[in-house]
């Protein structure tokens, strides 16, 4: 089935890395300890090009999501539900949030990961509602 | 006032039909707009020395002027950033013409973006380019986030939830365009006017945005001749003097996915709009009418807000009671917009709001004195004041 392959290159390589082994890695700035996301190659904080990254807990909050119904998306039965995740540290993310049909805003959600092949494994999203929905 | 506020002109406008399959390249759509936009002001294609389109514009400006036979051109632009384009092209073109780098400059975009490349469809190349462009991409497509109705959708449904803003509230906007379209002989919709209703029955697209808040696919080409106010006075139309014209980018900003920071609205709009009323010495007040773009419903309703018509969050009242419709207080899109006219990336509009000026539009608005047109949201724009 064919995929939406993520163009990887020195500044984005350590988060698929980090998806391959179980992680979901916030990148953090070695020197003043700021995290940021999306990754990039020097720290807005302090200016440093001192690169490391953080180990997120997984856990985050629904701050918008849609449902995808058209057009086709390759590899994916539709619809799809994709949330932007405020993860508890403070950075956001895009996200597919299987399991559901529909999401509401202030959501709890828990990271999984969804390994599609040596190459690449993409993060998802479930619902952790201590509560259930 | 700025040093480039007047001293600038459209004069000339042309375009060929809009359709779903043109039947021809997109190099000959192109040419045979830039033609009928020389035609309109009575110039050759011997006079024109400059010209700008979009970076995602498929056809070089060389090519262009090949196939119109233009002899030399002393300037070329192109600006990024797909629809945010639109007006950036006016933009450069009146800078050259008011500093004297060029006379006559014409900006073009063509395209077959329903018979060849659709822009509606999902990108499977988007997230892989080797620029960061791809790397920006590279959080979003992958998850399955990857159409321009799906990247709104998520402003959208944030803004409802932040404001109370309802599905109804963007329908008033298709609503709008669809009137205007219907009384439009060169609209892919004409004579085809929707109700709210229409609007709320149509099917979901990404919810929340229905069929009717999506603009249409197009196969066409635009064109607008700019030349120095000076000039303008010896051509025959009656030209649309440039009075602001302002390129924004806001903080954190991205390509249709600006999730990343506070407020994941259309700040980069505001600094469009600060620099207009900087340039022009004109605030909202001033504006009898507004080209908004409009591919998306939202989008139009975010754009009144932060160009200074309403406060953030009343864009949903504004727009109530046909108040953007071309009997209303404050018209918007008379062509019948992106969603009605044609999606011809914001350059359909732009030659509406020199009508609208010229009293030629098929929905005129009286003593339209000054208007507003802005470019694609979403994505780092641009806008222009037009005066009598």
């Amino acid at each position: 089935m064919s995929v939406v392959r993520p163009m990887m290159n020195r500044d984005s390589q350590f988060f698929w890395d980090g998806t391959a082994a179980g992680e979901l890695r916030i990148p953090k700035c070695n020197a003043c300890g700021t995290l940021r996301f999306p990754p990039g190659p020097a720290c807005q904080a302090c200016d440093a090009y001192d690169r490391g990254y953080q180990v997120a807990a997984g856990t985050g909050t629904v701050y918008s999501y849609v449902v995808h119904r058209h057009p086709p998306v390759p590899g994916k039965e539709l619809p799809i539900v994709i949330a932007l995740v405020d993860l508890d540290e403070g950075v956001r993310m895009v996200g597919e949030v299987v399991g559901v049909d529909d999401l509401e805003i202030g959501d709890r959600l828990r990271v999984d990961y969804n390994r599609i092949d040596d190459d690449l494994t993409l993060p998802v999203w479930r619902l952790s509602n201590e509560e259930g929905r | 006032m700025s040093a480039l506020s007047g001293k600038a002109a459209i004069v000339g406008i042309g375009a060929t039909e809009f359709s779903k399959e043109s039947g021809r390249s997109e190099l000959q759509l192109s040419v045979q707009a830039v033609r009928a936009a020389l035609a309109d002001c009575g110039l050759t294609a011997a006079d024109v020395d400059g010209l700008t389109t979009f970076t995602m514009d498929t056809s070089s400006e060389i090519a262009v002027a090949r196939e119109l036979g233009v002899p030399s051109l002393r300037f070329f632009s192109r600006i990024n950033y797909g629809g945010g384009a639109a007006c950036g092209t006016v933009q450069q073109a009146a800078m050259a013409v008011a500093t004297g780098v060029a006379d006559v400059v014409v900006c073009y975009r063509g395209f077959n973006e329903r018979s060849e490349s659709r822009f509606g469809q999902f990108s499977l190349s988007a997230a892989t380019q080797v620029n960061t462009n791809g790397l920006d991409n590279a959080w979003s497509y992958p998850m399955g986030l990857g159409t321009p109705a799906a990247t709104v959708a998520m402003q959208a449904r944030r803004y409802m939830h932040e404001y109370g803003a309802t599905s109804e509230d963007f329908g008033a906007v298709a609503v709008a365009d669809r009137r205007h379209a219907a009384t439009n002989p060169n609209a892919f919709f004409y004579g085809k006017p929707i109700t709210l209703e229409d609007h709320q029955a149509s099917r979901m697209i990404v919810d929340p945005l229905h069929l009717l808040d999506c603009c249409q696919e197009s196969d066409g080409a635009v064109a607008i001749v700019v030349v120095s106010a000076e000039r303008a006075k010896d051509l025959p139309q009656k030209p649309a003097y440039i009075t602001a014209a302002a390129q924004g980018s806001g903080r954190d900003q991205y390509v249709m996915t600006s999730y990343y920071r506070d407020d994941i609205g259309i700040p980069e709009m505001g600094v469009v709009g600060t620099e207009l009323w900087r340039q022009s010495g004109l605030g909202p007040d001033d504006m009898r009418m507004g080209i908004l773009y409009d591919h998306f419903t939202p989008y139009v309703l975010m754009q009144l807000e932060e160009l200074g018509f309403c406060k953030p969050g009343e864009a949903k009242d504004f727009v109530k009671d046909g108040a953007i419709e071309v009997d209303g207080r404050f018209p918007l899109n008379t062509h019948g917009g992106q969603l009605g006219e044609a999606y011809i990336h914001g350059m359909n509009g732009i030659a509406e709001g020199v009508r609208q000026i010229r009293g030629t539009s098929v929905n005129p608005v009286a003593d339209v004195q000054h208007l507003v047109v802005t470019a694609g949201t979403g994505v780092p724009t641009s806008g222009l004041i037009l005066s009598a």
